[in-house]
């Protein structure tokens, strides 16, 4: 039996594909994970499974029946929930209040109220006490009310979108063992995850989304943590390659035992420690959330490393200000370019200006220099390729790829010495792409240290002149770019394989699922 | 391009027309339902806007509002809510009045001096609520409220006579101010005089402008503003931009006051006009923030304030001037956003209709470019 069906889904956003022909069938009475890396386009997916975006174009069937939503309201009484990432609870009001809010109609406010609520928490083992209040909960408690809330407006098919990323190891066991409970109990449900260990422990079957689009399916028992890596990174795209080696043995970046630590005490980064010499690209491999963006932070200022010093050239400069690193020679292509590399509201001039405000063109002394900079937009604009109609007009007009073109020609405009470049082809189309791993190697000629981070194993492997793993906030193994395959890094990624990896020359046997499970992918493009 | 300049324009002016014309409506449907006439007294205080001494009062009044509308526009143009304009104008007025009144130099040099003591007063009053937020993170909401409800106090301590107060009848003042600290007014003839310190609010409006749009520290201040995760790694301090932000929010505050302080009453009394901090942030919403909108803002609110009284000989009430400023900053709100969004979303599916139509940027130099591509 189908729980639910989504056939050909498509959602696009001004300059955007977000989801590009989805295929995603949850059987009754089981746990379906959807994994894919960030920026996939999972969270659009559910979204639009959830009611609160409309899909341009494909269908949506529950219990075999065509639906559409126009609001959560409306998935709801289709049964369909969602547990939220960040819990929606007041934590100044009981369990029990949280329960009822917004489904007072249900059972009331009262007795009955308390009664089903028992009788829930007991028939699934989620161990709810109705009357404490919510702040006196643990984040483990908290995620099982919300799980409670969904259930009590009648939900049949529950989706958990990362549940596991705030808990801890046993709190993931006993999570598992609820959800163990609700499939039993013949509810559904989608697991949205990119932990590819936990996915196999929990799901009866796995869809993978790749770049908006669903790649493939496995079922567990017959899949490696590597073959679900090579799938949700793939390698479908042009070939990166640099072509000869521009190392020099002169060190621009040197990073000696970077350490820095989470609020509670926690180390995001531990004894980080790397050199890259001029016109060398090192790639940092990881699965997201292992310290990148920590580590990124750190070298551009953002964050005050606890412990270890960071070098550029001869200069000290761990305790330099980000303006004064960015003014000294340090480029930055941000992960997240909306809230870190643009203004979006303002017009392409002023975000040329962003991040560059002290330097030439754009400033004279304190007075800013409109004219130059407009100047100097119309250059870069022309020069990378940025399609626009003009430099008036708002960043948010312009599509993803066009963007980042942008942020690309404006940091390679101060001539850096050293770049960072954090996921620099993230949702750009291929054209655009190609364009940029091209400034990335003429800038690397000249002589540019770049220190690349990406989920996409193909562009690391292909532009990196060393690679180096990250694995819970350590370098754990490093590799030659130029015999390592995706699925050994990959197998590296997840913790499995430390020091220096060789590349193994007899190719494991296994490898042919997730050929077959990528024919669906070859359609869609 | 010529198009998309166009079209700024269009979208600052469509704000506040509609609001504006919302609030008119509005107020009319108030006057219908109370059973009056719902367009004469707009057409009475019309009519007020054409004598020139009510011209001459509305100047005076507007210039102060102008003052503090500036300065809780320094504040949104970075996210920062200074409601605090109130308390730092009152006590910076009240200060200026207090040194006028002891200190007796030149006027050189006391006109300098007492324009120095408001600046640094309202710096100081705002600054309290700026090191609070940068060191323990207290929202500056809150806290230039709780500031506000001091300031009074402080007020009220200052006025007692044992401090610096002087009592003149029933009232409370800080005495009269030396004469060598009074700025003479623009005679005006029998419409009365403008404030001299109408310049000096002309004089900030320009130097607004100028800070904000043409200084390095006005871009990162805007960049702060417009987001703050980007302004940071652009290498804009977070916390010395707040605290920045909101010492030069209250400085400006503090010369709110000080037309009407230097330019006619010359002293702190129980009359001094209160209140003007709050309108302020009405203004500055009306005016978009923009030294020239905030100008119009600042006409309107004290013609509405001026040519009200007016109507209580007609048998109207003149209240529905303020029931129309509360309507006004209700519908600017609305309709301001609801511009923004509908312009977003304009521009982006214009700048999509161009791309495809194959206007790009220097689309026609395109075959040299690929002569000397790689």
């Amino acid at each position: 039996m189908t729980a639910v069906e989504l056939a050909g889904i498509t959602k696009r956003f001004p300059g955007v594909v977000a989801n590009h022909d989805i295929h995603l069938t949850v059987r009754k009475g089981t746990v379906h994970a959807l994994v894919g890396e960030n920026g996939a386009g999972k969270s659009t997916l559910m979204k639009i499974l959830y009611g609160m975006q409309k899909p341009d174009e494909g269908t949506i069937a529950v219990d075999g029946e065509q639906v559409s939503f126009s609001s959560p309201a409306d998935a709801i009484v289709r049964g369909i929930g969602m547990v939220h990432q960040h819990f929606m609870l007041a934590d100044n009001l009981t369990v029990l209040e949280n329960v009822v809010l917004g489904s007072e109609k249900l059972y009331g406010i009262g007795a009955k109220a308390r009664r089903k609520i028992k009788e829930l928490s007991d028939r699934y083992g989620l161990g709810v006490r109705p009357d404490v209040l919510v702040e006196e909960l643990g984040v483990a408690a908290r995620q099982r009310v919300e799980i409670l809330k969904v259930l009590y407006r009648g939900a049949t098919t529950l989706i958990l979108d990362e549940p596991t990323a705030v808990l801890v190891p046993q709190e993931v066991d006993a999570l598992f063992d609820n959800l163990r409970e609700l499939k039993a109990e013949g509810l559904s449900v989608i697991f949205i995850s990119h932990k590819l260990g936990e996915v196999l422990s929990v799901a009866d079957e796995i869809t993978v989304i790749r770049r908006g689009t669903t790649v493939g399916t496995a079922v567990p028992a017959e899949t490696t943590p590597r073959q679900l890596a090579e799938l949700m990174v793939g390698s479908e795209l042009p070939t990166p390659e640099t072509a000869g080696s521009t190392v020099t043995d002169r060190p621009v970046l040197t990073v000696d035992k970077l350490r820095l630590s989470a609020p509670g005490g926690k180390a995001l980064l531990d004894d980080i420690t790397f050199t890259i010499h001029a016109g060398e690209v090192l790639g940092i491999a990881g699965v997201e959330g292992n310290g990148q963006t920590e580590l990124v932070d750190a070298l551009i200022g953002l964050k005050h490393a606890d412990s270890g010093v960071i070098r550029l050239a001869d200069e000290e400069i761990t305790s330099w200000a980000t303006r004064k690193r960015r003014e000294q020679g340090i480029g930055y292509i941000p992960e997240d370019r909306h809230r870190h590399g643009l203004l979006l509201e303002a017009p392409l001039w002023e975000n040329r200006i962003l991040g560059h405000v002290t330097e030439q063109p754009n400033a004279k002394g304190v007075w800013l220099d409109p004219k130059a900079a407009q100047e100097d937009t119309r250059r870069i604009v022309q020069a990378y390729d940025v399609r626009t109609p003009g430099i008036d007009v708002t960043a948010a007009s312009l599509s993803g790829g066009n963007q980042q073109k942008l942020i690309v020609g404006r940091e390679m405009s101060h001539k850096p010495r050293f770049l960072i470049a954090a996921h620099p082809t993230r949702g750009v189309d291929v054209g655009a792409q190609a364009a940029i791993w091209d400034h990335i190697r003429e800038a690397r000629r000249e002589g540019l240290a770049v220190l690349l981070i990406s989920a996409d194993l193909d562009e690391l492997i292909g532009l990196s002149d060393t690679l180096r793993v990250i694995y819970d906030g350590k370098l754990v193994a490093d590799a030659d770019p130029a015999t390592i395959t995706p699925e050994e890094l990959g197998t590296a990624m997840t913790g499995a394989a430390e020091g220096h990896l060789e590349h193994d020359e007899t190719p494991e046997t296994s490898a042919d699922v997730s050929k077959s499970a990528e024919s669906p992918e070859d359609e869609a493009r | 391009m010529k198009k998309f300049d166009k079209e700024r324009v269009l979208l600052a002016v469509a704000g506040p027309v509609i609001a504006l014309a919302v609030a008119f409506a509005l107020s009319a449907i108030v006057l219908l339902a109370s059973g009056k006439n719902p367009v004469e007294p707009f057409a009475l205080m019309f009519e007020q806007a054409g004598f020139s001494d009510i011209q001459v009062l509305i100047i005076n009044q507007a210039s102060m509002y102008y003052i503090a509308a500036l300065a809780v526009a320094i504040g949104f143009r970075m996210n920062l809510f200074n409601i605090g304009v109130d308390g730092q104008y009152q006590l910076a007025a009240m200060m200026a009045a207090i040194v006028g009144a002891h200190a007796n130099l030149p006027a050189a040099l006391q006109i300098p001096l007492l324009l120095l003591t408001a600046v640094l007063t309202g710096a100081f009053w705002s600054g309290i609520a700026g090191v609070l937020k940068v060191t323990r993170g207290v929202s500056e909401v809150v806290a230039t409220i709780m500031l506000n409800a001091i300031a009074t106090s402080v007020i009220g301590y200052l006025w007692l006579p044992t401090v610096f107060g002087v009592k003149v009848g029933n009232n409370n003042t800080t005495g009269e101010m030396h004469e060598s600290g009074w700025i003479p007014g623009i005679d005006m003839g029998a419409a009365g005089e403008i404030y001299g310190l109408v310049i000096l609010a002309v004089l900030l409006g320009i130097g607004y402008w100028i800070v904000l749009n043409r200084t390095r520290f006005g871009f990162d201040l805007r960049a702060s503003g417009a987001s703050e995760s980007a302004a940071a790694a652009s290498g804009v301090s977070p916390k010395r931009m707040v605290l920045t932000a909101m010492l030069l929010s209250g400085a400006i505050a503090g010369l709110a006051g000080l037309p009407i302080l230097m330019g006619d009453t010359h002293t702190y009394s129980l009359n001094f006009p209160t209140g003007i901090g709050f309108l302020g942030i009405g203004i500055a919403l009306l005016g978009r923030n923009s030294p020239v909108g905030i100008a119009f803002a600042a006409l309107l609110w004290a013609w509405l304030d001026k040519a009200s009284p007016e109507l209580d000989f007609h048998g109207y009430d003149k209240e529905i001037a303020v029931i129309m400023q509360g309507l006004i900053v209700l519908s600017v709100v609305v309709s301001y956003e609801a511009v923004r969004e509908w312009g977003l979303r304009r521009q982006q599916r214009r700048v999509g209709a161009e791309l495809a139509a194959g206007h790009i940027l220097g689309a026609d130099n395109n075959t040299t470019k690929e002569v000397a591509g790689r």
